[in-house]
């Protein structure tokens, strides 16, 4: 009898899940059609879905970080733009200093993300001052201002740009796609692939799991606690890190840059589900969409109040997000 | 095996725990009778070492614990069982049951882990099953089983049969004999005292913080004193 009652629940927490993806997908749908209309080009639409998509990639990898973070820690990282930007910097130094192609120092910028991710759960957060909510809000919150106002001393406030070398673009159906984003979007689904084996194929990432799932199960079954949730921390930053090096071609370099991206993966790992890694990919491909769309509907520069829009409508009606479940 | 003396602990001002004396010998069912509120479970989160003892010794294997982590105290063999289970609720049987063996060698968890689904099939069955969708029956099964894959030498259950029917509890219990023969000793928390001192070696009554009887589970069964205040006959 029992058997038969968990085989329903299985289901039962399928088959939304299932169904809450169509409706997704069916929304999207009406939006690109909306778009349509709107501007009465096809073209248009489709530069925005791939562009938007292309993006959405690297908001997905951001996000994940972000989400993880919060799914094992219960953490709101307020300072992981920041740690972005300071990624960024370490991209912007190196390819100035020594010449290296920019992608190359992923290498140098992931390990020192993972670095400064370590010390810092382990100097500011692991300790007692971490333990409320509040207090790890206003660490974090104070670390992103010491961040940014850091780079501002040692680098200037004058936007700088990291050139990609031999980057180059092409068409895709009448679409214009730049290697950097096109670069820039695989390298973001591939460290988000590595990350997804990492979490459900591994003996450490299902410690992970089992931390996240149930801090105190995971302490009587022998597992360190406090050294996974800093493995974890700085895994997530490490995200930030790649994410940075990857969007670094793309964007100005700016002390400050990491605002917009931070609010950007807030509302990612919402519409994903806090802490669901897999939602936040999926949500970052949505974001970046939402944002593209948007400036057809609206033109110019409105790109984030459709962001917010969607944000704000999903607080509203599935709290919980796109994919997470109900508590 | 484990050796308290003149344990105290308690959360806060608050003290629980008075001068607490308790033995667990090798290859044997201890039971932990007495009412609520009356410290079986702070013993037991004071043992496994996720409550600090203010004053007395607990020696398990010969060595102190003191000061040592739930989790360190796991590779020594010391496993605990807490009444919620504790379980991964979001993960499937089988990533439960191979997270029990995160501080084994790797190689030796499959074979751990057919001699858990010996001792309870149906966990076999519905390995891939998520566990938070498992009956509170297959739940505490889950917890044991998990726990038997850390290898213990010393396993503390806390109120096993919490939220199971009375037949439920006997399979559990059953199960609990069973690991007592494979040479586990067993610290045992219950409620219900009469089925408690059914299965146990030996028993420790606990009021108020106090071990106020002990004896072996036939002789506190039968004795006037206990059969008035827990068993209610």
């Amino acid at each position: 009898m029992s058997d038969t009652t968990a085989n329903i629940r299985a289901a039962a927490l399928r088959g939304p899940v299932l169904k809450r993806a169509a409706l997704t997908g069916g929304l999207v749908a009406i939006a690109i059609a909306v778009a349509l209309i709107r501007s009465g080009s096809g073209l248009v639409v489709w530069q925005s879905v791939v562009t938007g998509l292309l993006t959405g990639g690297l908001y997905g990898l951001i996000a994940m970080g972000l989400t993880l973070i919060f799914g094992v820690l219960d953490i709101v990282n307020f300072a992981h733009g920041a740690l972005l930007a300071v990624a960024m910097f370490i991209a912007f130094g190196v390819v100035q200093g020594t010449g290296l192609h920019p992608y190359l120092t992923l290498v140098i910028a992931v390990p020192a993300l993972f670095l400064i991710g370590a010390f810092v759960h382990r100097g500011l957060l692991s300790g007692s001052g971490g333990a409320t909510l509040e207090n790890q809000l206003l660490i974090t919150l104070g670390l992103s201002l010491l961040l940014e106002n850091g780079l501002l001393m040692f680098f200037g406030a004058e936007p700088k740009t990291v050139a990609l070398p031999g980057d180059f673009q092409f068409s895709l159906f009448g679409a214009v796609v730049t290697g950097g984003r096109l670069y820039a979007f695989i390298g973001a689904i591939l460290i988000g692939a590595v990350l997804f084996y990492l979490l459900r194929r591994t003996r450490f990432g299902t410690a992970i799991r089992a931390v996240a799932a149930n801090g105190q199960g995971a302490e009587l079954v022998g597992v360190n606690v406090r050294r996974v949730h800093t493995l974890t921390f700085a895994i997530g930053t490490a995200c930030a890190g790649a994410a940075a090096v990857l969007a670094a071609p793309l964007v100005t370099v700016t002390p400050t840059l990491g605002d917009q991206f931070n609010i950007t993966a807030f509302v990612v790992v919402v519409l994903g589900g806090m802490g669901n890694v897999a939602g936040a990919l999926v949500g970052g491909l949505l974001i970046g969409l939402v944002e593209q769309l948007t400036t057809i509907y609206m033109g110019g520069q409105s790109s984030l109040l459709g962001v917010f829009v969607v944000f704000l409508v999903v607080l509203f009606l599935r709290p919980e997000g796109l994919f997470g479940r109900k508590s | 095996m484990l050796r308290i003396d003149k344990l105290c602990a308690g959360y806060g001002r608050m003290q629980i725990l008075h001068e607490i004396d308790l033995r667990v010998g090798e290859g044997e069912i201890v039971a932990l009778v007495g009412a609520n509120g009356a410290g079986k479970t702070t013993t037991l989160r004071a043992i496994c070492g996720q409550l600090r003892a203010t004053s007395g010794t607990i020696t398990f294997g010969g060595a102190s614990t003191a000061g040592r982590r739930p989790d360190q105290l796991v590779r020594d063999g010391l496993v605990h069982v807490p009444e919620d289970r504790a379980l991964f609720g979001t993960l499937t049987v089988e990533e439960n049951l191979r997270m029990g063996a995160w501080t084994r060698p790797v190689a030796e968890i499959d074979k751990d882990m057919r001699e858990v689904f010996a001792l309870f099939p149906v966990l076999a069955e519905r390995r891939s099953t998520i566990a938070q969708t498992f009956s509170g029956g297959q739940q505490q099964m889950l917890a044991i089983g998990r726990a038997l894959m850390a290898r213990p030498k010393l396993l503390m259950l806390d109120e096993p049969s919490t939220g199971l029917s009375p037949k439920l509890t006997w399979a559990v219990l059953d199960a609990v004999k069973a690991i007592r023969d494979t040479g586990v000793s067993v610290l045992l928390v219950e409620q219900n005292a009469k089925q408690a001192l059914g299965i146990a070696d030996r028993a420790y009554v606990l009021e108020s913080g106090s071990a106020v009887l002990h004896g072996t589970g036939a002789e506190l069964a039968g004795s006037a004193a206990v059969r008035k205040a827990y068993l209610g006959l």
